[in-house]
């Protein structure tokens, strides 16, 4: 069923009796020409851009879970394209303007909002680094502004300017594009879309082995499900990419951190934009249901835990306390951990591996959503081609052996 | 928080007293000049990263300073025995008095 004013206005005045599953719960079917394993956005986005693009239909989508109930139900939806190097300006500016136009693409509202993201500078140390990747952007023909405080609390009236806090604002960097969207819709949207071009998504379906013949190439997987056979198989499984990785035998230059996050109780609006804060280890931005929107940093040890120590979200919450003064009587309703890989230097593994007819997309590390649109879209075109699309290029695994590094450390060491 | 025993110290303290310092048990290889790109990329960047028991290097940090070794599962987010830099690790099997209380069966 398409979505528009007409089926919504039909529906109102039956009684809403009428509205359909938005995509099927098939079975495995014994082959597939593409496996993609799990059903994250970003493992959803490449069998979407699979089918639309590629004309490759015969996909499944394995998913040990449900969908999108990874780090795509977990992470606080921010959405920019301010990075440092070259390298990684291509690939989320591409996203940025997938995502521009992405509720229209899917017909389903993901609610894309460019409310600005405003990232603070507390000390000379971060003017510095922060008017660099502001002329950096500009070079590449990406927005971004330096704000003086006055502007910034002009721009988010809650944010406390005061010259006497411990990490006093001494200005900001704002992307006028950047915002968010909301999370879970992208992985419907996306699950949809490739519902109907005939993508099988395959839930509760867990790969257990990769199965591989005497050239080494693979051959399909092993599941709780039983065996499916594939030539190519696209391993998108974000904090378990290792683990997913290690049965075709690979060793990856990953380590996986719980990443916390948390939301308060709803209010009226009040913030208007995303406010974030690497030197202070904070961001925050407002969902439309109200609830302020807080990301915390990582735990300093490895862990598949999907929890994290309380002392990580109480540091956060002091920065946010003084950062917007009017947040010190909220309660914070629920808080959570999602487990992201990290790579040394920051930037995503997007291509093809030492195993014929094995591709990762995996390394997003803290930052991983707001590429959604732009990694699957990638993704599928390397699939598809058995080669690099141009904007991946960079990103391969290779870079580790050949020290081509993308090292964007400095732009999101915690926040991303 | 975890609590974490310092092999030196002998007591269980908080973990904000330590600092997390990587996987362990990673030799440097060598001699430098005849170490291939494939190699120093092992020895920089791969790692295990288990869904389960991992080796790991932890610093006493603001306590005795030291490094000392830790076999944790990283599902439980458990410390089944921490051990002094410079020891192999511990087999998987280890008598119930060696692990931490929290790893006891």
């Amino acid at each position: 069923m398409k979505f528009s004013l007409f089926s919504l206005l039909h529906q109102g005045l039956t009684g809403n009796q009428g509205w359909q599953p938005q995509w099927r719960d098939p079975a495995p079917k014994p082959a597939y020409d593409v496996i993609i394993v799990g059903a994250g956005g970003h493992g959803l986005a490449t069998a979407y851009y699979l089918a639309k693009e590629h004309g490759i239909r015969n996909i499944a989508v394995l998913e040990k879970g449900w969908l999108g109930g990874g780090n795509t139900g977990r992470n606080t939806t921010i959405i920019r394209s301010n990075y440092l190097w070259e390298e990684s300006e291509a690939l989320y500016e591409h996203s940025v303007k997938l995502w521009e136009t992405l509720s229209h693409e899917l017909n389903y509202n993901v609610m894309y909002s460019p409310r600005g993201v405003m990232m603070l500078a507390h000390s000379v140390h971060d003017v510095q680094v922060t008017k660099r990747h502001i002329h950096a952007n500009r070079l590449a023909g990406i927005d971004n502004e330096w704000l003086t405080p006055e502007q910034a609390q002009e721009f988010c009236p809650i944010l406390n300017i005061s010259r006497d806090i411990r990490y006093p604002i001494l200005g900001a960097a704002l992307q006028r594009r950047g915002g968010v969207a909301r999370h879970d819709a992208v992985a419907w949207g996306y699950a949809r879309g490739a519902d109907r071009l005939g993508v099988d998504i395959i839930q509760n379906c867990e790969v257990t082995a990769i199965r591989r013949d005497a050239s080494g190439r693979v051959t399909g997987v092993e599941t709780s499900r039983g065996p499916i056979a594939a030539r190519k198989i696209g391993v998108v499984a974000a904090g378990h990419t290792s683990v997913v990785m290690g049965m075709a035998g690979i060793r990856m230059p990953l380590e996986s951190f719980p990443l916390q996050a948390l939301v308060s109780e709803p209010v009226k609006p009040v913030m208007p934009c995303v406010v974030m804060s690497n030197t202070i280890h904070a961001y925050m931005s407002q969902s439309d249901k109200g609830e302020l929107v807080i990301g915390a940093g990582t735990d300093q040890y490895t862990s598949y835990s999907q929890t994290g120590g309380l002392h990580i979200s109480q540091h956060t919450l002091d920065a946010i306390c003084e950062l917007f003064p009017m947040t010190r009587r909220l309660r914070m309703l629920r808080n959570w951990g999602g487990i992201v890989d990290v790579t040394p230097d920051r930037s995503p593994i997007l291509g093809q591996t030492p195993v014929p007819g094995l591709f990762v997309n995996c390394g997003w590390g803290t930052g991983g959503f707001k590429a959604t649109p732009g990694s699957g879209h990638v993704f599928a075109a390397t699939i598809a081609r058995d080669e690099p699309h141009p904007i991946a290029a960079p990103f391969t695994l290779e870079r580790f052996t050949t020290g081509r590094l993308i090292d964007e450390a400095a732009a999101a060491a915690v926040a991303h | 928080m975890l609590l974490i025993r310092c092999p030196y110290c002998g007591m269980d303290r908080p973990e904000i007293e330590f600092r997390h310092a990587g996987a362990a048990h990673i030799t440097r290889p060598g001699p430098p000049d005849r170490v291939t790109d494939e190699e120093w990329a092992a020895f920089l960047y791969l790692r295990d990263n288990p869904k389960g028991r991992v080796a790991e290097r932890w610093r006493h940090i603001h306590g005795c300073g030291r490094f000392f070794n830790a076999v944790r599962d990283t599902v439980t987010d458990v410390f089944v025995v921490t051990y002094k830099a410079g020891e192999p690790r511990p087999p998987e099997s280890l008598a119930p008095e060696a692990l931490t209380p929290e790893a006891r069966p």
